[in-house]
């Protein structure tokens, strides 16, 4: 070290540093155009390491297309193909090459807009306009291209076909970085759309194909294909493709997709699968309900639940407690530079809620009158507009630019996707942060399949779109993790997620989703924001909360029942060995009068309202489901052996043989006879009852498989402590 | 522990003796009327009278404890009380096989022959003897009848000599022939079974435990001073009290204690002197309003002049506890044993009985106690 500076002391006699002049410097600065900036900055857009670039590339096609067909009213219809362009690479490498095709049904695409919509970053419809939808920068499509473009050099390949009688456009395009513009390398017209490649890929696209059901020329008599060749990973589990079409097709249950993934999964994590989905399910090759998910040779298909559009969504005006002094300005000179218009005119026409008499009282407020022009208005006069904005009391923006899922539709996806004994939903009604309509739903589900003894599982979604990452930054989860589940019978560790069977569902519709960066992983923390989840969780918590109770309840009574019945043997022999009365006699006394205690328990409990009429509908909410062949089964004692009153010794040690053995009584009494509907074992009764007991719609729902008697019925132990 | 089963003394063979045929009578009450309540199809309930210390009176004219009124009910279809209900029954019935056999049985004999498995069920009747003692005090109280009078007793604890005669079951005892071991108390000491025959005593020294009582024995301190020597073995159980309340109530012997210097000494004292919270019901049998507590006193620390050593700090559950002692309504108003207690906590530490060994092995027996007599120096 020493000798080191020394060194550089030998040497200092040098010229002195000499810096760069303002002219050399100016020589340098030039404009950065936003491709540029982005290929650099590529983790912004989600394109960090090799497996989620796979998933963003297949998230920007899909969401694109959904909003794409959504828009111009057709039921989607959506295919995602994942080709492994290098299957014989060795199993250690760390990535391989794909081809991403996403084919939809859409209206497809005008030429002359194909180089602006999948060549340039930042261009798009959504940016400009305060709709609903689930792009909005501009920047996704494109921005998988110029990934795929670096990674591979391989251009964009896009079909599309924008009119039933017309044939399609052929074009591969390439996105020049430097000009932020496309490139068309090839531009044809072509008659393949949907492209006929793809029928016979795989031997599960054959048979599908054979049916009908894949990409067929009806489904697809207009549309869009675009295929990225990118350097990519697919593997299963958390943050993967499979995940994200999983919790798309929950989150839109109008949609039918498709997916036919590679034929290789890459090695290594297969392990964290997610329990409790239906992709999990189908790994173990249970899940084969007709209106779930089904996978036919490899090919997953995630059928429509429910033929219906969401409503359409209204664009709106910005509202004026919304925006800032800057973008005020920026309006004025627009409005200036397009219409000449008045103040009074601009006020109403540039912005929602605005009134005649609101916007005259706005104009008088700063001290103009209603002729003055737009473009004459002065910064100050500006600034004072703006805090008029401020102070001017004025209705909420209007909500019916927001189409939330639904409580009904939501609990069908997650009926769909989560395998448990329990579903609740909420929808809240239409809230505002920084002026912008939103709207939050929340659903859980609880027990079933799921594990008990993890953290609940968050899922998020925006506008319909999954969120897969940065769950811990995402106001959603603050909220999860702000609401007192110990109120609803569930533990919950200080300040953390709440520990227990349960699946957590957030959705946020709003005309403006404020994500926490360009990638769109976490939904920014604003306080209206995250008290709507609140509340939202809230609701759903109590739903669970009472169904948790009233279960618990029910069991508490079936032991109150078997306690007593357990015990009047005993007495009726005590008293019988003081008194001389007959104890056989006392015996029937005493169990009539059991009986009768425990009915009169259910009783009350039901005018409690608590139980609702076991047979028919357990809740009386729309927002919730109970499948009762899920619930686990109540813990229930060996039966009881009837008393023997006869020959006491003998009897006794019968008696004694026939509990080791666990032997049921031969005459099951009526009380086991009723509880055998419980017990995992008795799978006919549980087949013949419907399985889901909500909404009629819902009840044509096939009952998820009962389970298999996983879990043998425990007997209580002599310390118990359930007994007292 | 004792497992035998005795026979009852005297006539219990010829047939059941009248105590015995009025505790059967009560039994059989309280099965019927669960039989009666049954057929008529009302929830069979036994009424228990509570014993805590919400439902402890302390009777100023009498100096005793007393149980109040207040009366547990045990109904048969709560799941908090059902087993104990069953358990309750399962007791009754024992004990009436006992009494009908003429025979007694130990704490622990009657828990087994009641522990069996429930009928059709891997459940136990009784798991522990810990769930069948509280049991057998509720049938006590809910019958109105003595432990001896359900024929069942405890083990024997505490031992006598002096200068006194008993009969022990027809056997005659002399307590001055009883070597170092002494005469070890029966749990049951009714007139029934022991008896008092000859008695030149002119008082009782009650001691907390063997150690201090062999002190004094080997010291034949009951022959120098014409007393009876007992202990029993720190709180003393029943047999002990009722023993040391017939030797005082009969023979109107005083009853002298010689207690450690702490919280728990006080306490035995008071326990003695006016009765327990857990057996009040039973304190006109138990209670000895006139026992005295002799020592060790706050103040021998000085005047004795005892050494450093014999000190042993007060914990701070000492200091509640003595605390709590010196607000009980017996000891409220009582000026000596407020400035004995307060003396205790300003002292900040407690003593043994054996502290007194320091100055010499015998001082107790022979300096301390016969001149704390002489001058009649005791609380009461």
């Amino acid at each position: 070290m020493e000798s080191a500076v020394k060194d550089r002391n030998a040497q200092a006699p040098k010229k002195p540093r000499k810096g760069a002049t303002a002219e050399e410097m100016s020589a340098r600065q030039k404009e950065v155009s936003v491709s540029e900036f982005f290929v650099k900055n590529r983790h912004l857009l989600g394109f960090d390491n090799a497996r989620k670039a796979l998933l963003t590339t297949v998230k920007e096609a899909v969401d694109n297309s959904l909003d794409a067909c959504e828009e111009a009213a057709i039921l989607p219809e959506i295919v995602v193909v994942i080709e492994d362009l290098d299957p014989k690479r060795p199993a250690t490498a760390k990535s391989s090459r794909y081809r991403v095709t996403v084919i939809d049904n859409g209206p497809g695409i005008v030429r002359k807009q194909v180089e602006n919509i999948f060549g340039r970053l930042l261009y798009g419809s959504k940016f400009h306009r305060l709709k609903m939808s689930r792009g909005q920068q501009g920047i996704g499509i494109s921005a998988a291209g110029m990934n795929g473009l670096i990674t591979t050099g391989r251009p964009m390949v896009i079909t599309t076909k924008p009119g039933a009688k017309q044939s399609a456009h052929f074009i591969e395009l390439a996105m020049n970085t430097k000009t932020n513009r496309a490139e068309v390398t090839l531009d044809k017209e072509t008659k393949d759309f949907p492209p006929e490649r793809f029928l016979g890929l795989t031997p599960g696209t054959r048979q599908l194909s054979r049916e009908g059901k894949f990409l067929s020329e009806e489904s697809f008599r207009t549309g869009t294909s675009v295929s990225i060749e990118l350097e990519g990973k697919y593997q299963k589990g958390r943050g993967s493709v499979d995940e994200f079409l999983e919790l798309t097709a929950i989150a839109n249950p109008h949609a039918r997709i498709v997916f036919v993934p590679p034929t290789r999964v890459s090695q290594d994590d297969a392990d964290d699968m997610l329990p409790g989905t239906s992709a999990a399910a189908a790994e173990d090759g249970k899940s084969s309900a007709p209106v779930q998910t089904s996978e036919t040779g490899g090919v997953v298909v995630y059928p429509r639940g429910i033929e219906e559009l969401p409503p359409e969504t209204r664009e709106i005006q910005p509202h004026p407690k919304g925006i800032e002094l800057g973008i005020l300005l920026q309006m004025l000179k627009d409005y200036e530079a397009s219409e000449k218009g008045s103040l009074y005119e601009f006020l109403q026409t540039r912005f929602c809620r605005v009134s005649s008499a609101t916007a005259s009282r706005m104009c008088s407020a700063i001290g103009v009158t209603s002729r003055t022009r737009a473009g004459d208005i002065e910064a100050p006069q500006a600034e004072k507009l703006f805090k008029v904005f401020e102070d001017e009391k004025l209705p909420p923006p209007p909500t019916d630019c927001l189409a939330p899922i639904g409580v009904r539709q939501l609990l069908a996806g997650m009926l769909k996707g989560v395998k448990a004994e329990f579903y609740a939903a909420s929808t809240r009604e239409a809230a505002v942060y920084r002026g912008r309509p939103f709207q939050i739903e929340a659903a859980i589900a609880f027990g079933g399949d799921l594990p008990g003894d993890q953290s609940a599982r968050v899922i998020r979604f925006a506008n319909r779109v999954p969120l897969l990452f940065q769950q811990s930054a995402c106001s959603s989860f603050k909220a999860v993790e702000e609401t007192p589940w110990k109120n609803y019978a569930m533990q919950q560790p200080r300040g953390s997620l709440p520990v227990g069977p349960l699946v957590v569902m957030i959705h946020m519709a709003s005309v403006w989703v404020p994500f926490t960066s360009e990638s769109k992983e976490a939904i920014a923390d604003y306080d209206e924001i995250r008290k709507e989840m609140r509340l939202a969780l809230m609701e759903c918590g109590r739903k669970l909360g009472t169904y948790l109770r009233k279960r618990q309840k029910m069991r508490r009574e079936s032991e109150r029942r078997d306690v007593f019945e357990r015990y009047i043997g005993e007495i009726a022999k005590a008293i019988h060995a003081i008194t001389g009365d007959d104890a056989k006699k006392l015996y029937d006394a005493l169990l009539e009068q059991a009986r009768r205690k425990t009915a009169v328990a259910d009783q009350q409990l039901d005018e409690d309202g608590k139980v609702v009429k076991e047979d028919d509908e357990p809740f009386d909410d729309d927002g919730v489901i109970v499948v009762p062949s899920a619930i686990a089964p109540v813990e229930i004692a060996a039966p009881i052996a009837p008393v023997s009153f006869d020959e006491p010794k003998a009897a006794e040690k019968g008696r004694a043989a026939k509990g080791a053995k666990g032997a049921k009584s031969p005459e099951p009494r009526a009380k086991n006879a009723a509880k055998a509907e419980a017990k995992p074992d008795s799978k006919p009764a549980a087949k013949a009852a419907p399985a889901i007991v909500t909404r009629k719609d819902l009840a044509s729902r096939p009952a998820p498989e009962p389970k298999p008697a996983a879990k043998p019925s425990k007997r209580f132990d002599d310390d118990d402590p359930r007994l007292f | 522990m004792a497992k035998k089963t005795n026979t009852s003394g005297g006539g219990a063979k010829g047939g059941v003796k009248a105590r015995d045929a009025a505790t059967q009578q009560k039994i059989l009450a309280l099965a019927q009327e669960m039989a009666k309540r049954t057929h008529a199809g009302r929830e069979p309930l036994i009424q228990i009278p509570t014993r805590t210390k919400s439902n402890t009176i302390w009777n100023k004219k009498r100096g005793i404890l007393e149980m109040g009124a207040a009366v547990a009910e045990r109904p048969l279809f709560d799941l908090k009380t059902a087993k104990q209900f069953m358990q309750t029954m399962l007791h009754a019935s024992t004990i009436k096989d006992l009494i009908d056999a003429g025979k007694t049985s130990s704490l622990r004999g009657v828990f087994y022959k009641a522990k069996h498995t429930v009928a059709g069920t891997k459940e136990n009747t009784f798991d522990t003897q810990d769930e069948s003692d509280p049991i057998l005090e509720d049938l006590e109280v809910a019958l109105a009848a003595l432990r001896e009078e359900l024929h069942i007793f405890a083990e024997n604890r505490g031992s006598m000599v002096g200068n006194i005669t008993i009969v022990d079951k027809g056997d005659e005892i002399d307590c001055r022939r009883m070597g170092s071991g002494g005469y070890a108390l029966p749990s049951i000491v009714e007139p029934d079974v022991i008896q008092f025959k000859k008695c030149e005593a002119k008082f009782v020294l009650h001691v907390e435990k063997g150690t201090v009582w062999n002190r004094f024995n080997e010291d034949r301190f009951w022959e120098k001073n014409n007393c009876i020597l007992t202990h029993g073995a720190g709180q003393p159980p029943r047999g002990c009290r009722r023993l040391l309340q017939r030797l005082n109530q009969e023979l109107g012997l005083p009853i002298i204690c010689v207690l450690d210097n702490d919280p728990w000494g006080h306490y035995i004292y008071s326990v003695i002197k006016q009765g327990s919270i857990s057996l009040a019901f039973e304190s006109s049998r138990l209670a000895i309003p006139e026992a005295k507590f002799l020592g060790i006193r706050a103040k021998d620390f000085r005047e004795c002049g005892l050494d450093d050593a014999v000190k042993i700090d007060l914990t701070d559950n000492d200091i509640k506890r003595a605390k709590e002692i010196a607000a009980y309504p017996w000891f409220e108003g009582h000026r000596g044993w407020q400035r004995e207690i307060t003396g205790l906590l300003n002292n900040g530490f407690k003593m043994e009985v054996e502290s007194l060994i320091t100055k010499d092995i015998s001082y107790v027996s022979e300096t301390y106690v016969p001149e704390r007599l002489k001058a009649k120096d005791w609380l009461e």
